[in-house]
């Protein structure tokens, strides 16, 4: 495997990478903090990865960068295989609705640019004959909800997103894996008050590898959220109108 | 604000967490850093409620490995699970497993924690090269046998209140086989036992005993000895031992589910199958060293109101022959003490660690169900029994000792207390057990 990762420096990106380089995988870390970068490289290096990781400069909210960044990760694996991205940003429907500036950042980042920058990735994996395109969504896209309708909003997007590739490019060899974790205690949900079936990043990292390798093309990590969403996406209106998540 | 707890889930504390794989600037400002949370009682909960913590759950990257000459340095959040797993494959193993690997380096330091070979290579403390620290005055240091060596070895046990632990570097032990040749032997009784593990730790560096805790009267201490050493290579089954399927306990169970009734089926259960079980194997290094591993989650077993795991060393040597620990065991059974499991390990000289636990002699390790002021009562008679006994407890297991029982057993704190304050004159570093226990202001 040679991978390209944007988001390895933290939370659910690292905790994947530690996986794949004990697996031997081949990768190259893409983000917007050298310094982390470097940090997480040395680590993923001892840990097995296959040769030195490469580390490229990349920044979600710059869309310039993108090309450049895959170009120069593409020689660094010389050929890349799977691209993915766990980057992404988090805000609370309160925060958001009080910081306009912060919640059009949230909606770059975590919709316009993603997608701009799997666009590239994907283009650039079907050229040479396909390879795996994981991105990381999130249950919280399943259902418009109170607590979180903005971020929500856009994991929708990219749930649909990946569909729509999914549908369009399969036949070509492309395979699109969409993550729809729950909750997992990483950085981003620090602060907040665990939610049932909260779960550990190394264990989601372990179910996200193998189904990249599996090859598909929905995971729910952990698993009951597959049950629980559907439970979800069937309540009616006036019940979601009425609860608080 | 979220619910904090040791392993134990009692007692359980309302505050904060904060997580960031940045541990330096996450450990600023805090009172306390915690790892996995696996000590069993207060050690890493804050203060008071409402407090913050940090925790080095996501600053767990590897600085560097040296393969020929075995030593590691890491993030404090890196765990022993992850170290098995880079290691062992290179010939290289922590020098002291405790008995789970969902541990991190720094709870590893913080407890000085020891293992099954304590009376060959003393606790974790003693392989420690070097730590880096952030301390009360804001400064990062470099703290090791030679740097700083009055907070190195205040640290060694230290529970995590003499600075912020970031990184720590060890020296490896290395092994020929990541497999594991164990032995067991059962015991008749208490002294039967006891001489049969003192015995066992002349020539195996892994010991360690399980006691029926039902037996009475002449059998009271009956039990299974098992010892361990590294497997030879011609004798290892081929390969690194997988990663073993772990099962999850999903939900909290009721109270019952551990009572009295399954305590004695399983304590009747585990001593019959050993009766008639293969006394030698090659095994798993996982199954030997960290048993209750495959069972996530196990302290959900335990119900809403969690368990309390009591831990003391008997001082005692040859001369003594067994009159020690043969008090504690009639303490324990006059008081109606059940435990699930009960563990016994005879204790090598105590080390560098100023307030580590370990010392000449044998610890005893008890699982109890907690069950409110009759737990209380349980721990305070141990208590008086290990305090006539000249013995100590060990503070990671610990939630219920009083303020002037553990006065009472620890002459050292004044020494230590001294070099903490030197460290950190405005008492910035606090726990919920430095405040039970050593009467910091919440
Ligand atoms: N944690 C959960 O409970 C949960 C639940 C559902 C879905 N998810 C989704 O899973 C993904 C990973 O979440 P996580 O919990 O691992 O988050 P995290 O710990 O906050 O990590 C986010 C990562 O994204 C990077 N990043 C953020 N903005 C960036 C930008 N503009 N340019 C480049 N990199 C950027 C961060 O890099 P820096 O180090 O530079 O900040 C970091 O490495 C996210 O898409 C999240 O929405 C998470």
């Amino acid at each position: 495997m040679k991978a390209v990762l944007l988001g390895a420096t933290n939370g659910l990106g690292r905790a994947l990478a530690q996986e794949m380089a004990s697996r031997g995988a081949q990768l190259c870390l893409l983000g917007r903090n050298l310094q982390a970068l470097e940090k997480s490289a040395k680590d993923l290096e001892i840990r097995g990865a296959g040769g030195s990781v490469a580390t490229v400069p990349c920044d979600l909210l710059n869309r310039e960068c993108f090309d450049r960044a895959l170009q120069d990760a593409d020689a660094a694996l010389e050929g890349f295989d799977t691209v993915v991205v766990t980057a992404g940003v988090f805000g609370t429907q309160d925060e958001l609705e009080a910081d306009l500036e912060r919640a059009s950042d949230l909606l770059m980042t975590n919709f316009t640019n993603t997608v701009m920058f799997c666009e590239l990735a994907r283009k650039q994996l079907l050229k040479r004959g396909g390879g795996t395109l994981c991105v990381f969504s999130s249950v919280a896209g399943d259902r418009g909800r109170k607590p979180a309708v903005l971020y929500g909003a856009t994991k929708a997007g990219i749930s649909h997103y990946m569909e729509g590739l999914d549908h369009r490019y399969h036949e070509e060899g492309l395979s699109a894996v969409l993550v729809k974790p729950g909750f997992v205690k990483t950085s981003m949900t620090a602060g907040m008050k665990p939610s049932l079936f909260a779960a550990e990043p190394a264990s989601v990292a372990r179910t996200v590898l193998n189904a990249i390798h599996k090859g598909k093309p929905v995971v729910y990590v952990p698993g009951v959220w597959s049950l629980v969403m559907l439970v979800i996406r069937w309540l009616p209106r006036f019940v979601m109108r009425r609860v608080g998540f | 604000m979220t619910r904090l707890s040791g392993w134990g889930r009692f007692p359980v504390v309302e505050g904060f967490e904060r997580l960031s794989p940045d541990l330096g600037a996450a450990c600023r400002g805090v009172s306390l850093t915690r790892g996995l949370g696996r000590s069993y009682g207060d050690a890493s909960l804050p203060s008071c409620v409402g407090g913050e913590v940090a925790a080095t759950r996501l600053g767990n990257c590897i600085l560097a490995f040296d393969r020929e000459r075995g030593v590691l340095r890491a993030e404090a959040g890196f765990t022993l699970e992850e170290l098995d797993a880079i290691g062992r494959p290179a010939g290289w193993v922590s020098p002291v497993c405790p008995g789970t690997s969902q541990v991190t380096l720094g709870g590893m330091v913080a407890c000085d924690v020891h293992g099954k070979n304590h009376h060959r290579r003393g606790t974790f403390g003693e392989h420690v090269t070097s730590l880096r620290m952030l301390v009360a005055d804001g400064r990062v240091l470099e703290v090791s046998p030679t740097e700083e060596p009055e907070l190195f070895a205040a640290t060694l046990g230290g529970m995590g209140l003499t600075g912020h632990l970031l990184e720590v570097e060890v020296q490896l032990e290395r092994v020929n086989s990541p497999w594991i040749a164990a032995e067991q032997e059962i015991a008749s009784d208490l002294e039967d036992l006891v001489l049969r593990l003192r015995q066992a730790s002349q020539t195996w560096p892994y010991t360690t005993a399980w006691v029926n805790a039902l037996a009475r009267g002449r059998g009271m201490g009956q039990g299974v000895v098992t010892k361990g050493r590294w497997a030879e290579p011609e004798r290892s089954p081929r390969g690194n031992p997988p990663r073993l399927r772990r099962m999850g306990v999903p939900v909290e169970c009721p109270g019952w589910v551990l009572g009295p009734v399954s305590m004695r089926a399983f304590n009747a259960g585990f001593y019959a199958a050993h009766k008639f079980k293969r006394q030698r194997r090659v095994m798993h290094p996982d199954r030997f060293f960290y048993p209750l591993d495959v069972l996530r989650n196990w302290n959900r077993m335990y119900g809403r109101q969690g368990l309390i795991q009591y831990q003391c060393v008997i001082p005692m040597d040859a001369e003594d022959g067994v009159a020690p620990i043969t008090r504690f065991f009639e303490t324990l059974i006059g008081c109606g003490g059940g435990s699930l499991l009960t563990v016994l390990k005879d204790c090598g000289p105590a080390g560098t660690g100023m307030m580590s636990f370990p010392r000449p002699g044998v610890s005893v390790a008890l699982d109890l169900p907690m069950r409110g002021r009759s737990t209380q009562a349980l721990v305070d008679a141990l208590n008086r029994s290990v305090l006539a006994e000249g013995g100590r407890i060990y503070l990671a297991k610990d939630a219920l000792t009083r303020a002037e029982d553990f006065h009472a057993m620890e002459p050292r704190l004044e020494g230590w207390n001294a070099v903490r304050r030197r460290w950190d004159p405005e008492g910035t570093l606090k726990s919920a057990l430095s405040v039970r226990l050593l009467g910091d202001e919440a």
